[in-house]
């Protein structure tokens, strides 16, 4: 049984058609990397998994996109409840204009924890796991929106996985983070994964190789080739992925 | 030749610019001017003392009281039961508006909205005295013909639009992304408009909140119609009072002499009106200089 797993999953904004008939299930507690030139459906693949795309008008979707084996697009699956289960890292840091400490308990409010001593534990864990306790222990008062674009991606891996979700999406977690933030994230990406199932856009071949088991190349909303990494890297199938990974196009 | 002829118009249509930009603050000089002119010509007649304590207000009677305290509060409480009823009001339907309707919904919904600022208070005055004073005294048995919360009430319809309007604003401008995070991290849309959205949005908000009261602390007409000229020192909303705009028209077109004591009371009364809103307006450029937030 996969974790994440679509089944002919079509995908329209509008009248355009940004996924074509995609299907492939990701293992749990495995790095998923999601390539591909820019546009080709990465991110609304992603954002499938945990029906970020409903908040977008006229967007319609056919297919299935199950996580264990549920439908998570099935008329009884309460869309909330199902979001708590996910963590989602955006391209560009977004935290909340509140306290540090506030925006890592944010997911803790939601669902419902109310004990203080919990929350402070699970804040100081998250913000551990996400390697910036030592930056910011002692300023967890401070707005958010104080800290540098790097240390604010960090403190959303962390506000997303204080919830201890099962499953962690990120897109692009590091596109806009110095060689030594990101190496941080890859880190903890490496650390996370006895824990979670992950998937991660990347734009970042090296990335792609040094973090993830399996890649998936998208090509104009299609999935190309989805393999073992180091199969995709040293040896693909198709043409247009070998094509990708050397630069010649995308 | 041309380009000298585009220049020289620029020139002309920029002086035009300064100079009613001048005209604007030569008026505000101007007004602020016989204010406190006027106002300096009162203060060497009545003690200031008297003015801000003594609790009747009868300049145009026999035994003279000049304390400002029965029209000020027939101004405040009529201007609190006006809020109390738009912030409520006003920022729920925001927050629908923003959060929950449709596009479509909002963008026919919100010009109505406008409209009910748009529309004479001359004509909300008389709604208020013809429609809803009866309909409150059905319900409130003894109630005054004249009292502070039928007008304090339909004031506060009249300046829901602005908390509306701007909130609405307000929240719309707050980046998707923000929407996003709180979503992704399950929460309902209740939970990401009032724990997210809301305080996201705190400072256009709050300038809203501010713009209306200040819209209703200087409302003349709805009061003058609605709320009765009789100055009295109480804050229960079920009785008649008068407020410092009902009482400034009431001297302005009455027969009181143009340079007596009596005369100059509006001015006295006006400044203080005039004191109240320039203190919210600078409240709210603070508000807005202190908490903008930063979005990139
Ligand atoms: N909200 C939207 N409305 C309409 N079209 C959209 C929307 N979001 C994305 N698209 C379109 O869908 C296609 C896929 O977009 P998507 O963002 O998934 O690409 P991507 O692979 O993540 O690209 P990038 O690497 O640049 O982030 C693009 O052609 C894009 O123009
Ligand atoms: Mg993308």
């Amino acid at each position: 049984m996969y974790k994440l797993e679509s089944k002919n999953l079509n995908l329209w904004y509008g009248p355009k058609q940004a996924l074509k008939d995609i299907s492939m299930g990701v293992d749990a507690n495995t790095v998923t990397a999601f390539i591909g030139p820019s546009g080709c459906g990465k991110s609304t693949f992603l954002r499938c998994f945990n029906r970020m795309n409903d908040l977008i008008p006229n967007v319609r979707i056919t297919g299935q996109a199950l996580i264990d084996n549920i439908n998570i697009y099935s008329r009884n699956v309460d869309v909330y409840e199902h979001r708590k289960s996910i963590g989602m890292v955006f391209q560009k840091p977004n935290p909340f204009p509140k306290s540090i400490y506030e925006n890592v308990a944010y997911g803790l409010h939601i669902i419902g924890e109310n004990s203080k001593s919990i929350i402070d534990e699970s804040v100081e864990t998250a913000l551990k796991q996400a390697a910036l306790w030592n930056e910011v222990k002692d300023s967890l008062k401070k707005s958010a929106l104080a800290l540098s674009g790097g240390q604010q991606q960090r403190l959303c891996i962390a506000r997303a996985i204080a919830v201890k979700p099962s499953i962690l999406l990120m897109d692009e977690p590091a596109s806009a983070l110095d060689p030594l933030s990101t190496a941080k994230i890859e880190e903890l990406i490496y650390n996370l994964k006895k824990e979670y199932s992950i998937v991660i856009v990347t734009h970042n071949m090296q990335q792609a190789g040094r973090v993830s088991d399996k890649t998936a190349f998208f090509y104009l909303g299609e999935l190309i080739e989805y393999d073992n990494t180091s199969k995709i890297f040293t040896n693909p199938s198709k043409e247009a992925t070998q094509n990708y990974i050397t630069g010649r196009f995308g | 030749m041309r380009k000298n002829f585009t220049r020289k118009k620029e020139k002309a249509i920029e002086l035009l610019m300064s100079a009613s930009s001048l005209v604007s603050v030569l008026t505000t000089i101007g007004i602020i001017f016989v204010l406190t002119a006027d106002s300096y010509k009162f203060f060497s007649e009545v003690s200031i003392v008297d003015f801000f304590t003594d609790k009747e207000w009868t300049p145009l009677f026999e035994n003279k009281h000049f304390g400002i305290l029965p029209l000020l509060s027939g101004t405040l409480l009529t201007t609190i039961i006006a809020t109390l009823v738009a912030v409520p009001m006003g920022i729920t339907i925001a927050v629908y508006l923003s959060e929950y309707a449709s596009r479509r919904f909002t963008s026919i919904v919100k010009p109505i909205l406008e409209v009910l600022a748009a529309i004479p208070t001359v004509v909300y005055g008389f709604f208020a005295l013809q429609y809803v004073t009866p309909l409150l005294q059905k319900l409130i048995p003894g109630l005054s013909g004249f009292n502070a919360l039928s007008p304090g009430i339909v004031m506060g319809i009249m300046i829901m639009p602005y908390i509306t309007s701007l909130s609405e604003d307000a929240l719309r401008a707050i980046p998707t992304s923000l929407r996003e995070a709180s979503y992704g991290m399950g929460a309902n849309r209740f939970q990401t408009a009032f724990k997210v959205m809301i305080p996201a949005a705190s400072s256009g908000i709050i300038v809203s909140v501010i713009l209306a009261i200040s819209r209703a602390l200087g409302e003349t007409m709805i009061v003058a119609i609605a709320a009765g000229q009789e100055p009295k020192l109480t804050l229960n909303p079920l009785e008649s009072v008068e407020t410092i705009t009902t009482y400034i028209i009431q001297v302005s077109m009455g027969d009181v002499p143009q340079d007596s004591l009596e005369y100059r009371t509006i001015f006295a009364a006006g400044l203080v009106l005039f004191l109240f809103t320039f203190i919210l307006n600078n409240i709210s450029f603070w508000v807005i200089k202190r908490f903008r937030q930063q979005y990139d």
